[in-house]
């Protein structure tokens, strides 16, 4: 699915990080964010997954559409690998857990509980929630941060079948995943001097952050 | 959405889950009353009203700052977020949940409770529906508050703070219902005062949670 942001300005906490991001994304397309640490990657995501409003500027999508996948793996440790994909399959109303099993081979480890699997194991499982979601454009933070090459491969496969189903994807990531269709924007020219964020907005007052 | 409540008592259930700890306190409480009071029936019947429910309330409390702040520790909360499923409902189901796991037990405690404390047995119907009607309320202010709060690293102080005073009306009428009820005065006004704010927080407070939750995500 096509996406674009055009003059976006986003913000982390009550500073304006991003200012002027503009692009597009075609359908079948990958985006590649690369930037400096604390340059705005993850206030960018957050932004297109819908977590932040933009302070300005334009999405030309539903964040309805957005799958996002970020640092933290938001597993529950007490339930097991199964558990867990069959709640978010439910909570997107998917049902059916099998392709993502299938493509992230999780089949040995499905009653395993998600506290007993390694820092990868538990990767693999985040990440293959995107396929529970049913959504066409996937945001990833860091999606391959403690994957093996051999699991990197499997996730470069997902996501490149994504792509070839008509999805579109936006990645923050340091490694070359060798994507057919991939394009890589630098952010670093978007970033915002630092100011006050506007101060009519009464949740931003320090109180709340 | 049946699923989140679903996955929500699983987890309460499960080891570490915190199920039974209001009501392991309820139960400590109201056992050493009598202790520290003394055996005298006379004086514990008068007071077990408002000992039960200041008991239900503070155990309400104890749980209030997990309804949220685990799954936000773990990146479950950025996720439900972005799911379909709408926070207003998110918030509501969270609140089903923390009184299925220590309202409802309360609930069907408290009877067997206010024997201890030589309780008449007429109150017995008055504290069961009181408690019934009213903790639903507590459930509903406590996960607002910790929505308020879901951010803050060991909020649990500022949720006691923030939410005991939105406890009082429930706690004034649910006690004052007993208390009739124990004296054979009739009781049903402030049982229905008691569904009012019961009904009032079921109509607001998903609201008022989901935007905590947004404003706190962002």
């Amino acid at each position: 699915m096509k996406f674009g942001v055009e003059n976006l300005a986003c913000r982390r906490g009550e500073v304006t990080v991003l200012t002027g991001v503009t692009f597009e994304v075609a359908a079948g397309e990958a985006l590649i964010l690369r930037a400096p640490n604390g340059a705005g990657k993850t206030t960018l995501l957050r932004c297109l997954a819908g977590l932040t409003p933009p302070v300005s500027g334009k999405l030309s999508f539903s964040t309805e559409d957005v799958a996002y996948a970020a640092h933290a793996d938001g597993l529950k440790a007490q339930l097991s690998v199964e558990e867990n994909l069959q709640f978010w399959a439910d909570i997107f109303g998917t049902r059916d857990i099998n392709p993502a099993v299938e493509t992230f081979d999780l089949e040995s480890l499905l009653t395993r509980r998600a506290q007993d699997l390694s820092a990868g194991q538990k990767r693999r499982l985040s990440l293959s929630r995107l396929m529970l979601t049913g959504r066409a454009i996937w945001a990833l933070d860091e999606p391959t941060v403690s994957l093996d090459a051999e699991n990197v491969a499997r996730f470069a496969a997902a996501i490149t079948a994504h792509l070839a189903a008509g999805g579109s994807a936006i990645l923050a990531t340091h490694i070359d995943l060798g994507l057919p269709s991939a394009r890589t924007i630098d952010l670093s020219p978007y970033r915002a001097v630092l100011q006050d964020a506007p101060s009519d907005d009464p949740f931003l007052d320090e109180a709340f952050l | 959405m049946i699923a989140l409540l679903r996955r929500d008592l699983k987890l309460a259930i499960r080891a570490g889950g915190g199920f039974g700890l209001g009501l392991a306190f309820f139960l400590i409480l109201v056992v050493l009353v009598p202790f520290g009071v003394g055996p005298n029936a006379d004086i514990l019947s008068r007071i077990a009203p408002g000992i039960l429910w200041v008991g239900a309330l503070l155990s309400c409390l104890l749980s209030l700052d997990r309804i949220f702040q685990l799954d936000y520790e773990d990146g479950t909360l950025d996720l439900l977020a972005t799911a379909p499923l709408p926070l207003e409902a998110a918030a509501t189901l969270k609140a089903l949940s923390h009184w299925l796991t220590t309202g409802l037990p309360l609930t069907l405690a408290a009877p067997f409770l206010g024997v201890l404390l030589s309780m008449p047995s007429g109150a017995t119907f008055w504290l069961v529906a009181s408690l019934a009607i009213g903790t639903p309320a507590l459930s509903m202010l406590g996960t607002f508050g910790a929505a308020l709060t879901v951010g803050l690293k060991r909020g649990g102080l500022l949720v006691s703070l923030l939410v005991l005073p939105l406890y009082m009306p429930t706690l004034i009428f649910g006690a004052e219902a007993v208390r009739r009820g124990a004296e054979g005065l009739p009781a049903s006004t402030a049982l229905l005062f008691l569904a009012a704010i019961t009904a009032g927080c079921a109509a607001l407070l998903p609201f008022a949670s989901a935007a905590a939750l947004r404003m706190n995500l962002r």
